[in-house]
C-alpha cells in the first residue's frame, strides 16, 4: 500500500483515493486533483456525514504527509486558531531575568521569541518542514464573519505576521481542504479563493460500494439492503437525512448483531443509528418502516 | 500552441456567458479555469466539466444553470486544431454569446433571446435588470410636504385602504423607520476596561513597562452582535390587500438592517432574501413578483412551515434568530400540521412573533383554525395593518434584549379538536 504515488491524472487521484478506502466520483477527484496543481484551497460543502473531512484524511494519507486540522467554532480567534504566548513561562523568565541584572532589551527580546512561542494549527500549517502539509479547516461555517475575514488574508498570501517576531512566510503552502455544513451561506470574497464542490449523497451503487469498501465483513445482500433501504429514507420528509455516516453505523450496528439480512424487528430496534430526531424516529417506525423493509428486501 | 489559445478564449467567453446568466463568476476564477485547462485532458468532455465547475462555480444553486449552459455552449467539440477558429468566432457558441469586445450589455433584444430559450426566466431577469440598474428616484414629489397631521392620519390608516399616493408615501415614511434588534451575546471578546475575563496578551505587554510587574491587568468583555431577523410572509390570496406593503416593509427592514432572511408562502415557501438585496425598491419588488409562483393562491402555512423547517431552519436560525411570521392565519391546510411545525420552530427560535393584519380591527378574534392551531406557540400576537403599528414593532424589537422569554411549556403534539374554543 505504501507505494509512493505520482499524480499526473484526474484517474490518478481517482485511484489513489480509492486505495485508501475511499470512494469518489470523477467530479470530486477532478476538484481535488485541480487543488493540489493550481495548487488552490478546495471548499467542500454538503449535508452533514457525506465525507468532507474524509477527504482530507484521505488526501495526506495519500501524499503521505501530516494532517493539521482546525475545527472551527463561533469567536474562533487568533489566540487560538495561530499563536499564543505561554503567558506563566514568560513571567517565570522575567523574574529569572531580573535575578540575572539583564538589561531591558535583552529581556523583551528574550521573553518575545520563539521559546515562549505556542503553535497553533495556522501556525504549524505555515511553518510545517518538509512536504507541504494537508491543512483542513473543518465546518468553517462555524466560525464567525470575522474568523472568514481573517482567513481570507491567511490563503491568498500563507503569511502570517507576528508583530513581535516578524513575518512568517510558507516555504510549502500547504494544501487546503475546507468544508461547511453550510449552515450558513459563506462569503463570497472567500469562495472566490477556492476550487468548490458540493458533495451530494452517494447514489445506490456509490453507496454500496462505500459500504463494501468501508466494512469488508459484510455480506453482498446485506450491503445491498441497506443501501436501498438508506436511498428509499432518503426521498422521505424527514427533518434530518442520514447521511453515508450513519448508513455506515447502521450497518456496523447490524453486522454486531450477527445479522444477515434486514428484518422489521431489527430494523425498528436499530433505527436509532440513522435517524437522531425523535419525530423522525416516530414517523418512520409508525408509518414508513414496514415499506421501507419490503422494498429494502424485495426481489434480489 | 494556437489550440491552447483558442481553447482559453473559449473558456473566457464561457466563463462571461455564465456572468451573464446571473452566475458569480469572476475574472480571477475564470482565469483558474484557463489554467486548469493545462491540467487537463480537454478532450474528455467529462473531464471538462467537471473542471469548469470546481472552478466557475461557488454556489450549489449555481448548478443548474451552469449544467445547462455547458451543455449548449460546449455542444459540438470544436475543431481548433485547424486553426478555424481563430477569429474567436467559434460557430455555436457565438449565437449565445456576442464577441463584440465584451459590451453585451446595451443591445439588450437580439442575441438574448437564443439564450433565453435556454435560460428563460433567469435570463429575462437579468436583463432587465441591466436596463433600469440606472437611477431612479421618483419620491420628492410633494411627500415631504404634507403636514403634520396628514401624517398622523395616515399613521393610523389601515394599509387596506390606502389609495396610490399614499401607499407612495407611507413607503417614504417607513424607510425612515429605524430598525434595530436586540443584540444577543457572542462568543468572541473585545478588548474593554471593565470587561469580566482578563487579557493575558495586553497584560503580559503592559507589564513589561512596569518592570514585569502586572499592575494594571487589561480585560476583555464579550462582544454582542444583533440578532438575525427572518421574515415569514404570507402573499396567498386573502393577504392580497396587504401582501405588497408588507414586502416594501420587509424591503425597508433589510435595508435599515444588517442581518434579514425573507421568505414569503402561498402554498409553498420561496426564499426571497437575494431577491431583495437590490438598490432600487421597485426593481426588487419586480424581482419578487416574477420569482414567486404562488401569489394570491391558496394557503397552506403548515406545509411552508414544514419546508422551512426541514430546509431552511438550520441555515438561518442560527443563534438565536427572531422569526416574524405575517399572515392572517386563513390556512387550508391540516391545523394539526400547523401546531406541530409551529411547535418546532418556536423551539428553534429565540423569539417567534406573529404579526397579523387582522388584529388591527377591534372586533377580530383569532378564531380560524390555522390561527386556533398556531397561538399556543406564539410568544407575541401583534397586528401590522398601519405604520402605527410597525412603529410599535420596531420598539418591541429593539427590547428584546439577552434573557429568556418565559414560556409557558407545551406537550409537543397539540390534541385539541379543532371546534373546541373554550379554552
Amino acid at each position: 500500500m505504501t507505494t509512493t504515488i505520482t499524480i499526473n491524472s484526474v484517474d490518478d487521484v481517482q485511484q489513489a483515493m480509492a486505495q485508501h478506502r475511499y470512494v469518489c466520483e470523477k467530479s470530486l477527484a477532478t476538484a481535488v486533483y485541480l487543488g493540489l496543481k493550481l495548487p488552490k484551497p478546495l471548499l467542500l460543502e454538503g449535508e452533514a456525514g457525506v465525507g468532507k473531512t474524509e477527504v482530507a484524511k484521505v488526501l495526506s494519507a495519500m501524499l503521505e504527509t501530516d494532517l493539521i486540522r482546525l475545527q472551527c467554532y463561533e469567536g474562533l480567534d487568533v489566540s487560538h486558531a495561530v499563536y499564543e504566548w505561554n503567558y506563566p513561562r514568560q513571567m517565570l523568565a522575567i523574574r529569572l531575568l531580573e535575578d540575572h541584572q539583564v538589561g531591558w532589551d535583552v529581556a523583551m527580546h528574550e521573553i518575545f521569541s520563539e521559546e515562549f512561542l505556542i503553535e497553533r494549527p495556522l501556525l504549524q500549517a505555515i511553518r510545517h518542514q518538509g512536504k507541504p502539509p494537508v491543512l483542513l479547516i473543518d465546518e468553517i461555517d462555524r466560525a464567525d464573519e470575522e474568523f472568514e475575514a481573517f482567513l481570507l488574508e491567511l490563503l491568498s498570501d500563507f503569511q502570517i505576521t507576528i508583530p513581535e517576531i516578524g513575518t512568517i512566510r510558507a516555504k510549502h503552502p500547504p494544501y487546503v481542504i475546507i468544508t461547511s455544513n453550510r449552515t450558513r451561506e459563506l462569503h463570497d470574497a472567500l469562495k472566490r479563493r477556492c476550487l468548490y464542490h458540493w458533495i451530494d449523497y452517494p447514489s445506490l451503487e456509490k453507496e454500496f460500494q462505500i459500504l463494501k469498501v468501508k466494512l469488508p465483513g459484510i455480506s453482498e445482500r446485506l450491503a445491498l439492503q441497506v443501501a436501498r433501504f438508506i436511498q428509499a429514507l432518503r426521498r422521505e420528509d424527514l427533518y434530518k437525512l442520514p447521511g453515508v455516516a450513519e448508513t455506515l453505523d447502521w450497518a456496523a450496528a447490524l453486522l454486531a448483531l450477527n445479522q444477515q439480512e434486514l428484518s422489521l424487528e431489527i430494523a425498528s430496534a436499530t433505527l436509532g443509528a440513522i435517524l437522531k430526531h425523535q419525530e423522525d424516529v416516530q414517523f418512520v417506525r409508525k408509518r414508513k418502516l414496514e415499506e421501507l423493509v419490503s422494498t429494502a428486501v424485495a426481489e434480489d | 500552441m494556437t489550440a491552447t489559445v483558442n481553447f482559453a478564449q473559449r473558456a473566457l467567453t464561457f466563463a462571461r456567458l455564465l456572468r451573464r446568466a446571473g452566475v458569480k463568476t469572476t475574472t480571477g476564477q475564470a482565469m483558474d479555469f484557463v489554467r486548469a485547462i493545462e491540467h487537463i485532458d480537454i478532450g474528455s468532455r467529462t473531464e471538462l466539466r467537471e473542471a469548469a465547475r470546481a472552478c466557475l462555480i461557488t454556489h450549489k444553486d449555481d448548478i443548474p444553470v451552469f449544467e445547462q449552459l455547458f451543455d449548449a455552449f460546449w455542444r459540438a467539440k470544436p475543431e481548433y486544431a485547424d486553426g478555424s477558429l481563430q477569429s474567436g468566432q467559434p460557430e455555436d457558441a457565438i449565437r449565445l454569446a456576442p464577441e463584440d469586445g465584451d459590451e453585451g450589455e446595451d443591445e439588450g433584444d437580439g442575441d438574448g433571446r437564443t439564450l433565453e430559450g435556454i435560460q428563460g426566466r433567469r435570463l429575462g431577469l437579468v436583463e432587465s435588470l441591466e436596463e433600469t440598474e440606472g437611477e431612479e428616484s421618483e419620491e420628492g414629489d410633494g411627500s415631504e410636504v404634507f403636514s403634520y397631521s396628514a401624517a398622523e392620519v395616515l399613521r393610523q390608516k389601515d394599509f387596506a385602504d390606502l389609495t396610490e399616493e399614499e401607499l407612495q408615501q407611507t413607503r417614504h415614511l417607513m424607510e425612515q423607520l429605524t430598525w434595530q434588534i436586540g443584540q444577543r451575546r457572542s462568543r468572541r471578546k473585545v478588548a474593554s476596561p471593565k470587561g469580566r475575563f482578563i487579557d493575558p496578551r495586553r497584560t503580559m505587554r503592559r507589564s513589561l513597562q512596569t518592570g514585569g510587574v502586572p499592575l494594571t491587568i487589561a480585560r476583555r468583555q464579550t462582544k454582542t452582535k444583533p440578532r438575525q431577523l427572518v421574515v415569514i410572509c404570507d402573499v396567498s390570496g386573502s393577504m392580497d390587500r396587504y401582501s405588497r406593503i408588507l414586502l416594501q416593509f420587509i424591503y425597508a427592514v433589510e435595508n435599515g438592517m444588517a442581518k434579514v432572511e425573507a421568505f414569503v408562502f402561498g402554498t409553498r415557501l420561496t426564499r426571497i432574501t437575494r431577491l431583495l438585496k437590490h438598490r432600487s425598491i421597485d426593481e426588487a419588488m419586480e424581482r419578487v413578483a416574477r420569482e414567486v409562483q404562488d401569489w394570491s393562491g391558496g394557503t397552506r402555512i403548515g406545509q411552508s412551515l414544514q419546508t422551512f423547517n426541514t430546509q431552511w431552519a438550520r441555515r438561518v436560525l442560527r443563534n438565536g434568530a427572531v422569526v416574524l411570521i405575517i399572515s392572517d392565519g386563513w390556512d387550508r391546510g391540516d391545523p394539526e400540521l400547523l401546531g406541530r411545525e409551529m411547535a418546532r420552530l418556536q423551539r428553534s427560535s429565540y423569539r417567534l412573533i406573529w404579526l397579523n393584519p387582522l388584529l388591527g380591527s377591534p372586533r377580530y378574534e383569532p378564531l380560524t383554525r390555522g390561527m386556533q392551531a398556531a397561538l399556543p406557540y406564539i410568544d407575541d400576537f401583534m397586528p401590522v395593518h398601519n405604520l402605527a403599528s410597525l412603529e410599535a414593532l420596531a420598539k418591541h424589537l429593539c427590547t428584546i434584549d439577552d434573557c429568556r422569554p418565559v414560556r409557558r411549556q407545551h406537550p409537543v403534539l397539540p390534541a385539541p379538536a379543532p371546534g373546541n374554543r373554550a379554552a
